[in-house]
């Protein structure tokens, strides 16, 4: 074991790297791009036997990710936003091909208005497709699900990829101190890529993902795929155990942080865990009874850990770093679902939208958001999703737009600019 | 042509690999064509099919394949080609698995997607040099969903979705020429009807590595219109008129497998097709007929 300050795309590519993958199907988009470049660079200098194939999209690169995958061999690939997007057929296809492999997707706001800062509409988009979804909230858990992630979509009860998130620039290009296990023992953790059933050989043919006609042999599989997600969830325990034991970092599937006696919680997922966790801290030394409850995974989602987290909690406050348009927060939606008709389960769940295309949602707004949650449960009445946008970002944007307003006056009177 | 197996009909290879008894069409140009093309090239390989009518080959439980097959995406064939062919050339390089267990990777597209929307999945694999072998099936329209107008329909056919007194006022896209400007290692076009030339194209094709591209022109009953028995009569048609060449390219030079000679009149082919029947009832189209004419003699002025 070794110590570096990594950044999430590096460690993501150490993650692959001791992962052993064999093909690395690749396209560039930021924020992602320092991963495959990374990888390229282990190619080129023999530090890692894999090969990397550049695609001309991301729809191919899915593609080829899942077909090699159905040939055979440990494949890992990673993609940000409009790339996950122009992808998305692919992700229910290969899932549906039952291929195992990991995809890093580093997580980032989606057009229009085309823009780079991190967003988790990418990632929630891809949350009916069949792909596992693991969210680091550091660069340590960037590489650490990179290796369970393969121990997980490998898994016999399992064989379904994987997708590790992690938020565009706040992980993809933050440099914090990481552990990089041993080539050893992550090969040991990790194992030799198994295929099961699923390769192509000549004494063996096979015919994969072939047509089903009607809704009889559709359903079955489809039903497949739904019980070998849900299965994840007693895999992850087991893996993440076996992590444990060898590297001493213990994942459970939702991290509960002073959330035992706490009145009001914080829900989110991803990075700005590290804020929430400084604001509950905060909160806590002003003698409020506040905490955080962050599931890792997000497909399968831990249901009965949430549960089990979140009851006898007055309230819940959700931070959405995502929009559905006409509904709301993504995250609320699968919580309030989850929650639903639970027994001692939080009787309010406030929803709030906020860090969308990076915004930045501070621990004042995070204190703010668990007071709201706070004064709902007092007044027993759960409040209207709240869009987070304050005062002097609304001042900005009206500054931009006399700006752009004067430059039409300005050409159309046919002033120069 | 030289060194071939296949020098007279009676050469050609009858061991039925391919299964009977498929879901496709009575008379279908696209199925005759691949039949051939499996006999030559042999169980030893993965299809590797985009959306369209031969997806319906392989249907849970059944396969006609006595090889491997593995359905993608309407768009990207070429690049699940790609990742086959990587998976079984790194499984080989580290010792993961003996030789003999590689396979042919053959990509298995309609012109749905190699003239449209796998086009650039194609031309990628082309030039990353992937070592595979794409046989279009061209029925000249989206086939599988009615024959809609495709950027393979021919001028003035009727279609599903151009279905007014002129057809489709477009021009058919030149494939051949698009992908030998891709400079792949092979290109050709075949036609069920000629077996014996797609055959030993076939068989060349399958000797060399690289991108290689078989375009089979795919005479297609319920689209173009005409009774499934005269497919056959139909492909003869389209080459002794000169509307579907038979060539091949190779390091830069188109070689013409078949010159029609004499070249029948087009009408001869376009009035056996329901799809034109507008340019002979109820009065002939004269300046349609003499532009496809016109177009197909301008082809051959300048063939070599």
């Amino acid at each position: 074991m070794t110590r570096a300050l990594l950044t999430g795309n590096a460690a993501a590519a150490w993650g692959a790297r001791l992962a052993g993958v064999d093909y690395v199907p690749a396209f560039p988009i930021t924020p992602q791009t320092e991963i495959i470049e990374t990888l390229g660079s282990w190619i080129a200098g023999g530090e890692l036997a894999a090969r990397m194939v550049t695609l001309e999209s991301e729809h191919s690169m899915l593609t080829a990710a899942g077909a090699a995958a159905a040939t055979g061999v440990r494949v890992f690939t990673a993609t940000s936003s409009q790339g996950l997007l122009h992808a998305m057929e692919m992700l229910y296809t290969v899932a549906g091909w039952r291929a195992p492999f990991v995809l890093v997707n580093v997580s980032r706001g989606i057009a229009a208005p085309i823009t780079l800062g991190s967003d988790h509409s990418d990632v929630l988009a891809a949350r009916d497709t069949g792909f596992l979804q693991l969210h680091a909230a550091s660069c340590q858990e960037v590489l650490d699900f990179v290796l369970l992630g393969y121990r997980l979509a490998e898994h016999a009860h399992v064989r379904l990829p994987a997708i590790v998130n992690l938020d565009g620039f706040v992980l993809s290009f933050t440099r914090e101190p990481v552990a990089i296990p041993g080539p050893e023992e992550a090969a040991r953790f990790v194992g030799p890529f198994d295929p099961g059933s699923v390769r192509f050989r000549a004494s063996r043919p096979i015919s994969q993902a072939v047509a089903v006609l009607g809704a009889v042999p559709y359903s079955y599989f489809r039903y497949e795929v739904h019980r070998a997600a849900e299965a994840a969830a007693a895999a992850w325990d087991e893996v993440a155990a076996d992590f444990a034991q060898r590297f001493g970092r213990r994942y459970d599937a939702v991290e509960a942080y002073r959330a035992d006696d706490a009145e009001v919680v914080l829900f989110l997922i991803g990075s700005a865990a590290t804020q929430a966790r400084d604001a509950v801290d905060q909160l806590r030394a002003a003698g409020r009874r506040v905490g955080l409850v962050r599931p890792r995974l997000l497909r399968p989602f831990p249901v009965g850990a949430l549960r089990t987290a979140l009851a006898g909690k007055r309230a819940v406050a959700v931070l959405d770093q995502d929009l559905s348009m006409g509904m709301g927060g993504v995250l609320h939606a699968e919580l309030a679902g989850a929650l639903y008709a639970a027994p001692d389960g939080p009787a309010v769940l406030a929803s709030f939208i906020g860090g969308l295309g990076g915004r930045d949602v501070g621990t004042a707004e995070l204190a703010a958001m668990l007071d709201a949650a706070a004064r709902a449960a007092d007044e027993g009445r759960t409040p209207p999703p709240r869009l987070l946008y304050t005062e002097a970002e609304l001042r900005e944007v009206r500054k931009l737009q006399a700006v752009a307003l004067a430059e039409r006056h300005a050409v159309a009177s046919g002033e120069d600019a | 042509m030289s060194e071939t197996a296949y020098r007279r009909m009676q050469d050609l290879p009858s061991t039925h690999l391919l299964g009977a008894g498929t879901s496709l069409c009575a008379g279908c140009g696209g199925l005759h064509a691949f039949r051939e093309l499996y006999e030559v090239l042999g169980e030893k390989s993965v299809i590797v099919n985009a959306a369209g009518c031969m997806s319906l080959l392989s249907v849970y439980p059944f396969t006609p394949f006595r090889g491997s097959w593995l359905y993608t995406s309407m768009a990207s064939a070429p690049a699940g080609a790609q990742g086959v062919r990587d998976a079984l050339d790194l499984l080989i390089e580290k010792g993961r698995m003996p030789a003999e267990e590689d396979l042919r990777v053959v990509t298995l597209t309609g012109d749905g997607a190699a003239y449209g929307m796998g086009l650039a999945a194609t031309s990628a694999a082309i030039d990353r040099g992937l070592d595979f072998l794409y046989l279009c099936y061209d029925n000249e329209g989206y086939g599988n969903t009615g024959q809609q107008t495709s950027a393979a329909t021919p001028h003035a056919a009727r279609t599903a979705t151009d279905a007014g007194p002129r057809g489709v006022p477009g021009f058919k896209k030149d494939l051949f020429a698009i992908w030998a400007a891709n400079r792949p290692t092979y290109v050709a076009t075949l036609i069920a009807a000629e077996p014996l030339d797609l055959a030993r194209k076939v068989e060349k094709a399958a000797r060399l590595r690289g991108p290689r591209l078989l375009l089979a022109l795919a005479p297609c009953p319920p689209g173009w219109g005409f009774d499934p028995q005269d497919a056959v009569e139909i492909g003869r048609l389209a080459v002794r008129t000169g509307v579907w060449p038979l060539k091949e390219w190779e390091d830069g030079r188109v070689v013409h497998t078949k010159t029609p000679r004499p070249r029948l009149p087009v009408e001869e082919y376009l009035r056996r097709q329901r799809r034109f029947a507008h340019l002979f009832e109820p009065a002939r189209d004269e300046a349609t007929l003499r532009e496809i004419q016109r177009r197909v003699d301008a082809y051959w002025e300048g063939a070599t």
